[in-house]
């Protein structure tokens, strides 16, 4: 520490200049964080706050798109009902409409059909339950915050069904990025089929539903349920993936992160690699005198984790700042404390990691070098 | 390894107390191409000694700097610091050595940027051991900069860098110093200066001091004065 400290005083605009390097990195990596915790949220949170641990589709169903191509007959909830280790099976329908509310304002709605009273019908935290109206929603309180109140009538674009705002629930229930409308199950046919006000509803649409929910115990054996339902399970995390764009967002902003924290590393293994180049002079004069190696690494070290630490955390701060600002807009953005913790660390570790490659050239430095003006 | 092996050039005291060179020979380079850069050199510097060896450029002298400070080994012979044969001491006795016995006081000071005169004597102290060091105040008075004990390397004269240096050598309280060409960078007035202050400090402090010099003008300053010539120590003449 005696000679790290002294070190980053001495030269401290290339530090500074290396700082902000690492500072800005941390400030993007706040920002990409709020980003794909934003899009997470509003690509599955209506799935995440779903009380189920896996849907049963339809066989051989793409899982990029299983929620919005599969179809499942009601039977199969009954006959995963039956498996062992499930506690609880519903049918479950899931479509996307445009709408509009009766005072013009115009909606997207994911709407989530189910069976009133079953245990994916939501308690909603205003207004009433799923149940005596059979054209009656609940939905997410984001669309509340968007302008809709409990008592408006929302009217589905080209086919004309309406529907009765009664309820909404807590928080942020979206799905690929437009809000959740819980409704029966029945009008969920209805709509789904395309059926206008009035018009009859075959019998077969009334058999079918997007998937099954299940809820089990960690005893459940999928496949086999799979077998007996005749249908495609994937566990509710794997279900992320049907939600539209999902994947490839996610991954986009994985793999922009990913290169952020090669870069960041590759940059301070860079700049640690000429520092050190600089200072062989001394170092070699060091190591004559004695200085153990073990002593000298680990100063270097000290020294790179006191500039890693200090500019991620000015890098956090500005970043956390920013993502306040933005949190307040209508972007998909939020700030999650456990991913912008993880973000810093392994900005600080990987750096470091750089940083350890650079300084064993420490060494290598013969200390001979220190005798003798240009051996 | 026997002690009664006499030091042929030494002086004066006991041998093993300062530094032994016996019969040291340094090859250097690999394969056809290889040179004695030392030649069966045997010397012998007891405490409060200084000793000149000038010489040609080429001739051999940093090597026996080298040796002498373990940085080397020689490639036969025997070098025996204050008691320790350098050999036998491992990678790590060498270094605790140059720690804790050995001081080096290298061309134009060779101070370590970042840090003040006053820090550039208590670095030494963070290299473990458990040695009392001298007070880098005091030690500064002495080499008569202690008014500059604040600056860095970069607002130093090279005189007053080359004090500094030797005080760093010194901090550690060595029985052996080394010093390589120390007033290559000064003029006539502040060579003289640094090696009567080295003569001093050897003798106030009892080091075995060896200097390595192109200066024949600071000789008068110095006990023994030895010629290099092709890696073979001789008694100088004028
Ligand atoms: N690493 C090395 N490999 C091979 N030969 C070397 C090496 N280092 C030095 N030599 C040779 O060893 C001999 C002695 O070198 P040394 O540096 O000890 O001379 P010197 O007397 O200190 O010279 P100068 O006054 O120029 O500093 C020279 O011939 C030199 O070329
Ligand atoms: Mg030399």
């Amino acid at each position: 520490m005696f000679l790290a400290i002294r070190e980053l005083r001495f030269a401290r605009a290339r530090f500074a200049l290396m700082g902000s390097v690492v500072a800005l990195i941390a400030v993007l990596m706040v920002l990409l964080s709020g980003l794909s915790v934003g899009l997470v949220n509003d690509g599955v949170s209506g799935l995440q706050k779903m009380p189920v641990t896996s849907f049963a589709f339809e066989k051989g169903v793409p899982h990029d798109t299983a929620f919005s191509r599969s179809v499942v007959p009601l039977s199969a909830v009954d006959e995963w009902k039956k498996q062992p280790g499930v506690e609880d099976a519903a049918p479950f329908g899931n479509t996307l409409a445009n709408a509009h509310s009766d005072r013009g304002l115009p909606v997207d709605l994911a709407l989530f059909g189910v069976e009133p009273g079953s245990f994916v019908d939501p308690t909603p935290a205003e207004g009433e339950p799923l149940g005596e109206d059979p054209h009656g929603i609940v939905v997410s309180q984001t669309l509340l915050d968007q302008g809709l109140r409990i008592g408006d009538t929302i009217t589905i674009d080209r086919i004309g069904t309406e529907l009765h705002v009664i309820g909404a629930v807590d928080g942020q229930h979206t799905y690929g990025h437009v809000d959740v409308a819980y409704l029966p199950l029945s009008t969920w046919q209805q709509i789904k089929v395309g059926a206008r006000p009035g018009e009859p509803v075959s019998d077969t649409a009334r058999a079918e539903v997007t998937a099954v929910a299940v809820r089990a115990d960690g005893d459940v054996d999928l496949a086999a349920g799979d077998k007996a339902a005749d249908t495609e399970s994937l566990t509710k995390e794997k279900s992320y993936g049907a939600s539209p764009g999902y994947t490839a967002e996610t991954s986009t902003l994985m793999l922009i992160q990913v290169f952020l924290y090669a870069i960041s590393a590759l940059v301070v293994g860079a700049f640690f690699t000429v520092w050190t180049i600089q200072r062989r002079q001394e170092i070699a004069v060091m190591r004559a005198m004695g200085a153990p190696t073990g002593y000298l690494l680990r100063d270097s070290l000290v020294q790179s984790l006191l500039l890693l630490v200090a500019s991620a955390a000015a890098g956090v701060g500005v970043g956390v700042g920013a993502g306040a600002l933005i949190e307040g807009t209508s972007m998909p953005f939020a700030l999650s404390a456990p991913s912008i913790v993880v973000a810093a660390v392994l900005l600080v570790v990987l750096g470091l990691l750089g940083a350890a490659a650079a300084v064993v050239r420490i060494t290598r430095v013969d200390p001979l070098t220190a005798l003798g003006g240009n051996r | 390894m026997t002690a009664a092996t006499p030091a042929p050039v030494s002086a004066t005291g006991s041998a093993e107390a300062g530094l032994v060179l016996e019969d040291v020979t340094l090859v250097l380079g690999d394969g056809d191409d290889t040179v004695r850069a030392l030649d069966e050199v045997s010397l012998s510097v007891v405490p409060g000694e200084l000793v000149a060896v000038v010489g040609p450029s080429g001739s051999g002298k940093s090597s026996l700097l080298a040796v002498a400070g373990a940085l080397t080994l020689p490639t036969s012979g025997r070098v025996v610091v204050d008691g320790v044969d350098t050999a036998s001491a491992g990678r790590r006795g060498r270094t605790r050595l140059r720690r804790d016995h050995i001081g080096f006081v290298f061309q134009s000071g060779n101070l370590v940027p970042a840090l003040t005169a006053a820090d550039q004597l208590r670095l030494p102290g963070r290299f473990g051991g458990r040695r009392e060091h001298r007070d880098p105040v005091e030690l500064l008075a002495e080499v008569g900069i202690e008014h500059k004990a604040d600056r860095r390397p970069h607002q130093l004269s090279g005189g007053e860098r080359q004090r500094v240096g030797i005080a760093r050598a010194l901090v550690t309280g060595p029985r052996v110093l080394l010093v390589d060409e120390p007033t290559a960078a000064l003029d006539r007035q502040r060579s003289q200066d640094i090696v009567a202050l080295l003569a001093r400090e050897a003798r106030t402090h009892e080091v075995a001091t060896v200097m390595v010099t192109h200066d024949h003008d600071v000789l008068h300053h110095c006990d023994r004065v030895y010629e290099m010539i092709d890696g073979s120590l001789r008694a100088f003449e004028g």
